[in-house]
């Protein structure tokens, strides 16, 4: 899965896989979620964001899903500035990124196997192969037995991996993920980082948003602290940064 | 569109139906009650179109000539000519003087002709003139009656006023219960959409996070509420297939006097145009009542 790189205007780095350039975020109410933020990814990072409750992490996330648009500043992915985006384009453009958030989001009334085929439906993909790709990504996250349970049916640490076959099915070069151990007890959590790790390592660039300060601080990945808005530290092979 | 999306798109309208039985089965019944009115109102105004039909058939104008006239082919042939040019007339008959005795005789004289060596009704020569539609009647006569040449116009006033009068009446009547009906099918097709949507606002959010387009989400539901008009529009063609003929015979028992006037049509007759109007306003109402909800609803 490609994206079309910008082709006049302002030009990005090849490398630069997601640039923020002095983002400000304000929604109807209060101050602002995110206040001039700049920062930089770049292709096949593996990066964590961390920070206090309502520091405008998950934010940043909906901002790199096109979910929400910046008040103030750029955003770019690939190159491409998302506030130019138009509405026909985002569902095209959010087949670039796989997403993961804290409550699964699986669709109930769905088992596994079709939870997952559906990002394969999405694109189009022939039924000939899907019925071969939802097995493969089922068994790389260890639930190959499991795909005609309902997610009712499975535990958190299950729901969330069928969750990132989901992300993962369609090969995007990038993986969102917004708290995805928040319900899950530390052995879950544990499974669903390492898979993480693995992916990172097929070059799939990841973002993790996460209070898991034990996670973070052992696997000396880069740590962006986050608080009221703007970015606090940024770290290469960093931990997380007690506040109080 | 692919194939499999294809599919895959009708699996799932197929699904939403069931999810939603309630409203979706309300709908059903709608849209078929509107339809079975709608295809009764139908056999009943074709059959009485037919009978009208028919009886329009049998009423014609005639024009008697003036003496002059009658002895005068090349006249004759001229008004003849004029009326046929007309625009309300659809077939021009010439009965000669002698035809018109023959058919007298056979009609009301039988045996008893015989004594006659002469033709009694010589200067009776005539012109059938048959109607396209029976309500032009009116303008046709006083065109007729300005002729030269023409010394009686005869026609009956009472049975084309009467006949184009019911006519028009059931027509307005039927129409207007059919639009009636229809608009509540369209609300209520938009309320099973509706409802629809809120069912599954949350797997519709899911599915716009994972890059589904607005086509790909809205898709279903349009699949589903034109399965939804068909199935509408299939229950009453089936019921009115079963019963048409039971109720002509009952119709025909009870009615026995009527018998020779009462030309039902076949159902096969009413099928041909019945079954293409009721399928395609199933389906309109199903596509129409979903795309309208669903592009204002379903925003994604
Ligand atoms: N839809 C919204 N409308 C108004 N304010 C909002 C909205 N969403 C978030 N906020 C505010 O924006 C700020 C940042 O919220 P955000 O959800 O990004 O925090 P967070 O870092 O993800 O917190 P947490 O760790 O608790 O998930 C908070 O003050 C929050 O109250
Ligand atoms: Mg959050």
């Amino acid at each position: 899965m490609a994206f079309g790189r910008k082709k006049k205007g302002r030009v990005i780095p090849e490398d630069e896989l997601i640039v923020f350039e002095n983002v400000t975020k304000t929604y109807q109410t209060g101050a602002p979620a995110l206040n001039g933020v700049s920062l930089k990814v770049k292709k096949g990072e593996f990066v964590f964001i961390v920070g206090d409750s309502g520091s405008g992490k998950s934010t940043l996330i909906k901002l790199l899903l096109r979910e929400l648009v910046p008040t103030e500043g750029e955003i770019y992915v690939n190159g491409v500035s998302l506030s130019k985006l138009r509405r026909r384009q985002v569902p095209k453009y959010r087949r670039n990124l796989g997403v993961v958030f804290q409550d699964f989001r699986l669709i109930k009334n769905w088992n596994v196997y079709e939870n997952v085929a559906f990002a394969q439906r999405i694109v189009q993909t022939p039924n000939r192969l899907i019925k071969r790709n939802v097995p493969a990504i089922l068994s790389i996250v260890g639930l190959a037995s499991k795909y005609k349970a309902k997610p009712m049916q499975l535990s958190g640490g299950e729901q969330q991996r069928v969750a990132m076959a989901r992300a993962l099915i369609n090969k995007p070069p990038i993986l969102l993920c917004d708290e995805p151990t928040g319900n899950l007890d530390p052995k879950n959590s544990w499974e669903i980082m390492k898979l993480l790790e693995q992916i990172n390592k097929r070059g799939t660039t990841v973002i993790v948003v996460t209070h898991n300060r034990e996670i973070v601080n052992e696997m000396q990945k880069r740590v962006i602290t986050m608080k009221k808005g703007v970015i606090l530290n940024d770290e290469e092979k960093g931990g997380y940064i007690d506040e109080d | 569109m692919r194939i499999s999306s294809f599919f895959y798109t009708i699996k799932q309208g197929i699904k939403n139906i069931f999810r939603n039985a309630v409203f979706s089965l309300a709908s059903i019944a709608t849209i078929a009650s509107c339809l079975l009115l709608f295809g009764v109102f139908y056999a009943i105004i074709a059959n009485f179109q037919n009978i009208v039909k028919t009886a329009e058939e049998g009423v014609a104008v005639t024009v008697f000539f003036t003496e002059d006239v009658c002895e005068d082919d090349v006249r004759m042939k001229e008004i003849g000519d004029l009326i046929s040019a007309r625009s309300e007339v659809s077939k021009v008959v010439f009965v000669s003087a002698d035809q018109a005795w023959e058919e007298f005789k056979v009609d009301y004289l039988g045996e008893y002709a015989e004594g006659f060596t002469e033709n009694p009704l010589a200067g009776s020569a005539n012109y059938q003139i048959y109607l396209r539609d029976i309500s032009q009647q009116d303008s046709l006569v006083s065109y007729l009656q300005t002729m030269t040449g023409i010394r009686e116009v005869n026609y009956s006033k009472v049975t084309a006023d009467a006949l184009s009068g019911v006519n028009n009446m059931v027509s307005y009547v039927s129409i207007g219960i059919i639009g009636i009906l229809l608009a509540v099918s369209i609300f209520l097709i938009s309320n099973t959409v509706m409802i629809g949507i809120s069912i599954r606002k949350e797997e519709i959010g899911i599915m716009k996070y994972i890059g589904a387009t607005d086509f790909f989400v809205r898709a279903p539901f349009v699949v589903e509420c034109l399965i939804i008009g068909l199935i509408g529009a299939a229950i009453p063609l089936g019921i009115i297939n079963v019963v048409y003929d039971k109720v002509l015979t009952l119709v025909t028992q009870r009615f026995e006097v009527l018998n020779s006037i009462l030309r039902f049509l076949p159902i096969q007759t009413i099928n041909k145009t019945l079954i293409p109007i009721s399928l395609g306003i199933g389906a309109g109402i199903g596509l129409f009542g979903s795309i309208i909800t669903v592009r204002k609803h379903l925003k994604v």
